[in-house]
C-alpha cells in the first residue's frame, strides 16, 4: 500500500548472549500510515525506545523488517540507511538535542544543508517548518534564548522539514510542564494531519491520547492495542496474526 | 458535545444545588430560566430538568436561602436568593469540595474483589479496563482539538469539564499501570493466590442449607 511510511514486520531485538540475554522485542509488527499518530506506552524498560530506534534505523533489529516508504533497510549499506535517515526520518527527544552555536533556523536547515541542499533553498525550507510550529518570529533566535516549549517545537520543525514525513519522538513532552507539552502536541498532530506520520513514546495516557492509535508493550511485546479508528483498525490489527 | 454523557457519572447533587444559589445571586430567576442557566454554565454536561430545579428550589426555600417573590401572570414562580443564602455562596466558593465515594471506586471494588478468585486473570481485567479507558481519552482529546482557543465564556466553562474528564481519565490509568506492576510484583513472591471461601464465619440468619450447597459446589 503506497500510504504505508513505516513498516516494522516481526521484529526481535536482543542485547547480549547467553545467560546475560536481554529480549528487548520480540514479534513486533507495527505499521504506520500517512496521517496516523502510533503512541507507543509500557512500563520502563519494555522496550519502548529499542523499538524507536529500530524503526529509525539507528539499530538494526536481530531478526525481522523495517521498511521505510518502501525501502528494505535490511538491504541497504549503512550510508544508504544514512542518507535515508536524513531525508525521511526526524527525531525528536526529551532534552530537544539543538545545537547550541546554531539559530533556530539555522538547526532546522542543518539536515538538508548536510544533504546538499543549497544554502538559500534550505533556509527557506527551515523557515516553512518553522512556520508551521508557529515560530517565524524566534528564527534567529539561539536554542538558549527560547523557552523548552519553543525549543521543542524548533525540534518538530527539524524533524519535519524538506522531505522528512516520518516523526519519532520519544517522550517529547518530559521536560515540560502540562499545557507546554499539550502545544507540542498539538503542533505534532497538526502537522501529522498535514501529510507525515509517526510514533510517540509516551509514559503520560493524556499525551498519548493525542494519537490515532495506542499500541502497548510489555516485556518487549504489543499486549494492547486501543484504536480510535474502531472496526477498521481492529482488522489490520488481526490481519498480522 | 453529548459524547460526553456516556462517561459521565459523577455525583453532581451538591454541587448542582450550591451553583443555582450562586446563579440566583446574580439576580432573582424562574425555574426554567435557572435551568438554562447552569446548563450553558456547564457546557450542558449534566442538563438538569425543570422538575429537579423546583425541587431544589423547595429545599432552599425550606432551609432559608431563598424566597419566593410574587407569582407573575402566567403564575411562574420567581425565586431571590436571601442573606443566609449569599452566604451560603461565599462559603461554598470559598470551601474545598471533599470528594465522597464516586464512579472510581466501583472499579477499585473491582479489582479488589477479582484478585481473590480464583481462575481469574486480572492483568487481563486491567488491560480491558485500561483499553476502555484510553479511547474515552482519545475521544476528549479529540474533542478538545476541535476547539482550539476558546471564543466565549461558555466555551471555556467547557473545556474546564472537558478537562477534569481528561485528568480523571488520566490518574485511572496511572493508577491502573500502577496496579498491575504491583500485581506482578505479588505474583513473583506468591501474594497474589486466590482467597478461598471462609467456612468458619457465623451463618447468623442463613438459612441451614447455605453452607452444604456451597461444599457441594
Ligand atoms: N544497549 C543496550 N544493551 C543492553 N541492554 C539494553 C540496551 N538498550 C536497552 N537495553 C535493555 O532493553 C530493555 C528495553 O529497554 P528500552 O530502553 O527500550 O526501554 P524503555 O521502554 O524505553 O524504558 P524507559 O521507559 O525507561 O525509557 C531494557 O531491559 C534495557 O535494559
Ligand atoms: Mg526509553
Amino acid at each position: 500500500m503506497s500510504d504505508v511510511l513505516l513498516q516494522l514486520d516481526g521484529v526481535s531485538q536482543q542485547y547480549g548472549r547467553g545467560e546475560t540475554a536481554v529480549t528487548a522485542l520480540s514479534g513486533v509488527d507495527l505499521t504506520v500510515h500517512v496521517g496516523e499518530l502510533v503512541a507507543i506506552m509500557g512500563a520502563s524498560g519494555s522496550g519502548k525506545s529499542t523499538l524507536l530506534t529500530i524503526a529509525g534505523g539507528l539499530t538494526s533489529p536481530t531478526s525481522g523488517e523495517v521498511i521505510v516508504e518502501g525501502k528494505w533497510l535490511s538491504t541497504m549499506s549503512a550510508k544508504d540507511v544514512a542518507i535515508l535517515r536524513r531525508r525521511s526520518l526526524g527525531f525528536v527527544f526529551q532534552d530537544f538535542n539543538l545545537i547550541p552555536a546554531l539559530t533556530a533556523v539555522e538547526n532546522v536547515a542543518l539536515p538538508l544543508e548536510l544533504d546538499g541542499w543549497k544554502h538559500r533553498r534550505a533556509r527557506s525550507a527551515a523557515m516553512d517548518a518553522l512556520g508551521t510550529v508557529e515560530l517565524t518570529d524566534r528564527a534567529s533566535h539561539f536554542p538558549d534564548d527560547l523557552s523548552g516549549g519553543q525549543q521543542q517545537r524548533v525540534a518538530i520543525a527539524r524533524a519535519v522539514v524538506g522531505t522528512r514525513r516520518i516523526i519519532l519522538a520519544d517522550e517529547p513532552t518530559g521536560a515540560l510542564d502540562s499545557t507546554t507539552g499539550e502545544l507540542v502536541l498539538r503542533m505534532l498532530r497538526r502537522r501529522v494531519d498535514a501529510g507525515a506520520g509517526g510514533i510517540l513514546v509516551t509514559h503520560d495516557a493524556r499525551h498519548a491520547a493525542w494519537a490515532d492509535r495506542i499500541v502497548f508493550l510489555r516485556d518487549g511485546r504489543i499486549v494492547d492495542e486501543s484504536s480510535s479508528r474502531g472496526v477498521e483498525a481492529l482488522l489490520t490489527s488481526t490481519v498480522r496474526e | 458535545m453529548h459524547i460526553l454523557e456516556n462517561y459521565i457519572l459523577l455525583e453532581v447533587i451538591v454541587s448542582v444545588r450550591q451553583s443555582l444559589l450562586a446563579i440566583l445571586d446574580q439576580g432573582p430567576c424562574y425555574g426554567y430560566q435557572l435551568k438554562s442557566e447552569f446548563d450553558r454554565r456547564t457546557g450542558s454536561t449534566w442538563p438538569l430538568n425543570v422538575g429537579q430545579v423546583y425541587n431544589t428550589l423547595e429545599r432552599l426555600e425550606r432551609d432559608g436561602f431563598v424566597e419566593r417573590t410574587d407569582a407573575d401572570a402566567d403564575d411562574q414562580k420567581n425565586y431571590r436568593i436571601t442573606a443566609a443564602g449569599h452566604a451560603e455562596v461565599a462559603t461554598w466558593l470559598g470551601s474545598p469540595v471533599v470528594r465522597t465515594a464516586a464512579a472510581r471506586d466501583e472499579l477499585a471494588i473491582k479489582l479488589a474483589v477479582a484478585v481473590t478468585l480464583p481462575g481469574v486473570d486480572i492483568i487481563n481485567v486491567i488491560q480491558v479496563q485500561r483499553g476502555a479507558t484510553l479511547r474515552s481519552l482519545q475521544e476528549l482529546t479529540r474533542t478538545k482539538n476541535a476547539t482550539d482557543d476558546p471564543e466565549t465564556a461558555e466555551q471555556l466553562s467547557w473545556l474546564l469539564v472537558v478537562d477534569s474528564l481528561i485528568f480523571q481519565a488520566e490518574a485511572e490509568v496511572r493508577w491502573l499501570d500502577h496496579s498491575e506492576t504491583r500485581l506482578a510484583r505479588a505474583a513473583a513472591s506468591g501474594v497474589a493466590s486466590a482467597v478461598p471461601l471462609n467456612y468458619e464465619v457465623p451463618k447468623r440468619g442463613r438459612p441451614a442449607g447455605t453452607t452444604r450447597v456451597a461444599q457441594a459446589r
